[in-house]
């Protein structure tokens, strides 16, 4: 894992103590709301509608024990003794004070954490691939480019007022387990005779207007890497709308100018860059590399597990993946129980988790965005008590991937933009197909829900997509079919007229119905959908 | 009736306009006619409340009542944790939302 230097360190404080200094002038008068609101906002403290919410960064998604045991001390002391883990893979607090807010940011300084760059029309959290490292098929780690990235995106002074936010995601591998493509940017780490660079996909996100990124780069070395980014957010810096906040994101700018012409803008730009100021030398992209070599594996760790007691065998199958390392696995910690909250964990739980990384997995966990958490780098043989350990905390659910699985957004019951709420949707549904063999029968079936049109929720990228809307009042709920933010990335359609809260839980059985009914052999929800198009769908929904 | 609502200053708690105060209790909120917006600029002056603004409710046997669910909601707190609301005894107190 990445280890702050004095500079990243002094930086965190120094940001903390300035923040400090921003609430004690707002609490005095000295500052309006208007004038604290885009300094809180760059801290990650937003008003919602209970309390104020903090966001803390987990950068792509890695952290140690000692930092998810800050989260969980936080948690019980400054907050209601939980937090969200959300789709980009951070964490939120519900109930925070304002006052409190500062020793919450230097609490998390002393773990080497913070919350800048959470918000704001910067560049966010850099995301990544929740197996990175450990995945027996990527090509390396994409971990110390998305460090590269990190620092390079922090406090970068020309880009804190960008039209809109920024969102990068990396991964390193043919499988896409990141939505890469669903990102303003995104990158695939490649390997091309012997050295590895960086494939660039521009323009993609969802929200409003989704749209997959487009292919604009097929091979940047990690010695050009920052400075061909710095020429893509440039020329989106100079035209992106500032006029219209729902035109503003780069998707927009790629497609009013079309890509061929982004891409030349970009290449001009890149051409007259001065890339020695920018790009770092290749000794410090291997003395960032070298935080992230793997942990000491044992060399002859026994590879076969046994699966004599059942319920185990049924966990592994489902949660438990390949890892690079013969004798060693990444086990998924579900946070979806059924009747649960997705993403939401408890102080308890954060600390058993962190332990449990501590004890089984080189100190190592890391924040899925699909609202889980995954131990990497878990000895075959250690399996047993691990799950053993997770089962007595009620967190042994063998469900990654099948449809109690579900992303959420906080949705109408904490985020004041929300147009209906989604948990108790992700309740019901869960619920309804709570029979552990029913979900297996329907398979992998990725269900997505958002309260409102942002899409924090994935909704467009589900198998099974929701999307919560707002109905003279009431809420109500559109359903969309077909989408997906894995390789296989594709854009879910709507079905037609939405469906009030018993009626979406019904309307989501009878698709499922559809598909069990016209599956082929071998084929998931979403490849049955491809074959036979929506219309047998709408069929069986309206008649 | 008209109410003014908005979150405290310093907890970010939901607040309402009693009439001379701020409460955390829906059932304390007053009617403030036409004068919300001109009680809302003073009250963000003096440094209690962020953001306060009025929106419509009505009057039930129960007390006032936020017309949009959306305020109904940070009457209560959220529906999925009841152990979390104002009213964490009252088993009905979700259904009060919908
Ligand atoms: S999708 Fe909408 S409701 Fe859900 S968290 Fe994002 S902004 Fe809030």
């Amino acid at each position: 894992m990445y280890r702050y230097d004095q500079y990243d360190q002094n930086l965190v404080d120094t940001r903390v103590e300035e923040f400090r200094d921003q609430v004690e002038r707002r609490l005095s008068g000295a500052l309006t709301e208007d004038q604290f609101k885009p300094l809180r906002l760059m801290n990650g403290l937003y008003l919602q509608l209970h309390a104020y919410m903090l966001r803390v960064a987990i950068p792509y998604g890695t952290l140690d024990g000692r930092q998810m045991h800050m989260l969980a001390t936080i948690a019980r002391k400054y907050d209601r003794g939980y937090g969200h883990f959300t789709t980009r893979q951070n964490l939120q607090y519900n109930w925070i004070k304002l006052d409190d807010a500062p020793d919450i940011l230097a609490d998390l300084a002393t773990v080497e954490m913070h919350a800048i760059q959470t918000s704001g029309n910067c560049i966010r959290n850099i995301s990544s691939d929740q197996f990175a490292g450990a995945a027996a098929d990527e090509v390396t780690d994409p971990r110390p480019w998305a460090e590269l990235l990190r620092q390079w995106s922090s406090f970068h002074p020309e880009f804190t007022y960008l039209p809109r936010k920024f969102k990068f995601a990396v991964i390193a591998s043919d499988e896409d387990r990141a939505a890469m493509r669903l990102h303003d940017i995104g990158i695939q780490i490649v390997e091309r005779d012997g050295s590895f660079g960086a494939r660039i996909f521009a323009g993609g996100g969802m929200g409003r207007t989704p749209v997959i990124g487009k292919e604009i780069k097929d091979f940047v070395p990690v010695t050009n890497l920052l400075s061909y980014l710095e020429a893509c957010i440039r020329v989106y810096n100079r035209h992106g709308r500032r006029d219209n906040m729902y035109k503003a994101r780069i998707k927009i700018l790629i497609n009013a100018l079309g890509v061929e012409e982004y891409v030349r803008q970009v290449e001009a730009e890149y051409a007259a860059l001065d890339k020695q100021d920018i790009d770092p030398p290749l000794a410090e992209f291997e003395r960032i590399a070298a935080y992230f070599a793997p942990p000491a594996f044992e060399a002859d760790a026994p590879d076969t597990v046994d699966r004599s007691d059942p319920d185990f065998a049924l966990w592994l199958d489902q949660n438990v993946g390949q890892h690079k390392q013969p004798g060693y696995a990444m086990a998924t910690i579900s946070l979806k129980p059924v009747g649960g909250i997705p993403g939401d964990a408890s102080a308890d739980q954060m600390d058993l988790m962190a332990d449990l990384a501590e004890r089984y997995s080189f100190d190592e966990l890391r924040v899925t965005h699909a609202q889980n958490i995954v131990l990497p780098h878990v000895k075959k043989a250690d399996l047993y008590a691990l799950w053993q350990a997770l089962n007595q905390a009620g967190l042994a659910e063998a469900n990654l991937d099948l449809i109690s699985d579900i992303i959420a957004c906080p949705g109408l019951d904490y985020c004041s933009l929300a147009n209906a709420r989604s948990i108790p949707i992700a309740q019901k549904i869960a619920e309804r197909f709570a029979d552990a063999g029913r979900q297996r029968d329907l398979g992998e079936l990725k269900l997505k829900i958002s309260g409102c049109i942002n899409a924090c929720g994935h909704h467009h990228a589900g198998h099974i997509g929701i999307l919560g809307v707002d109905r003279k009042g009431t809420e109500n709920y559109q359903l969309l079919l077909g989408g997906s933010g894995a390789e296989d990335v594709s854009l879910a359609k709507i079905t037609g007229p939405g469906f009030d809260e018993a009626g979406i839980v019904d309307a989501v059985e009878t698709v499922t119905n559809v598909y069990l009914g016209a599956r082929e052999q071998g084929e998931r929800f979403v490849d049955t959908y491809r074959r036979v198009g929506m219309e047998p769908f709408k069929e069986a929904l309206y008649g | 009736m008209k109410i003014l609502t908005g979150n405290d200053l310093g907890t970010g708690d939901v607040v309402w306009w009693t009439g001379s105060d701020w409460s955390r209790h829906i059932e304390d909120a007053s009617d403030v006619g036409d004068q919300g917006e001109a009680i809302a600029q003073a009250e963000e002056g003096a440094r209690r409340v962020n953001t306060p603004y009025v929106i419509d409710g009505e009057m039930t046997e129960t007390g006032p009542r936020p017309a949009h669910i959306k305020d109904r909601i940070r009457a209560l707190g959220p529906t999925i944790r009841p152990d979390l609301t104002l009213k964490p005894a009252d088993p009905e107190a979700g259904n009060w939302v919908i």
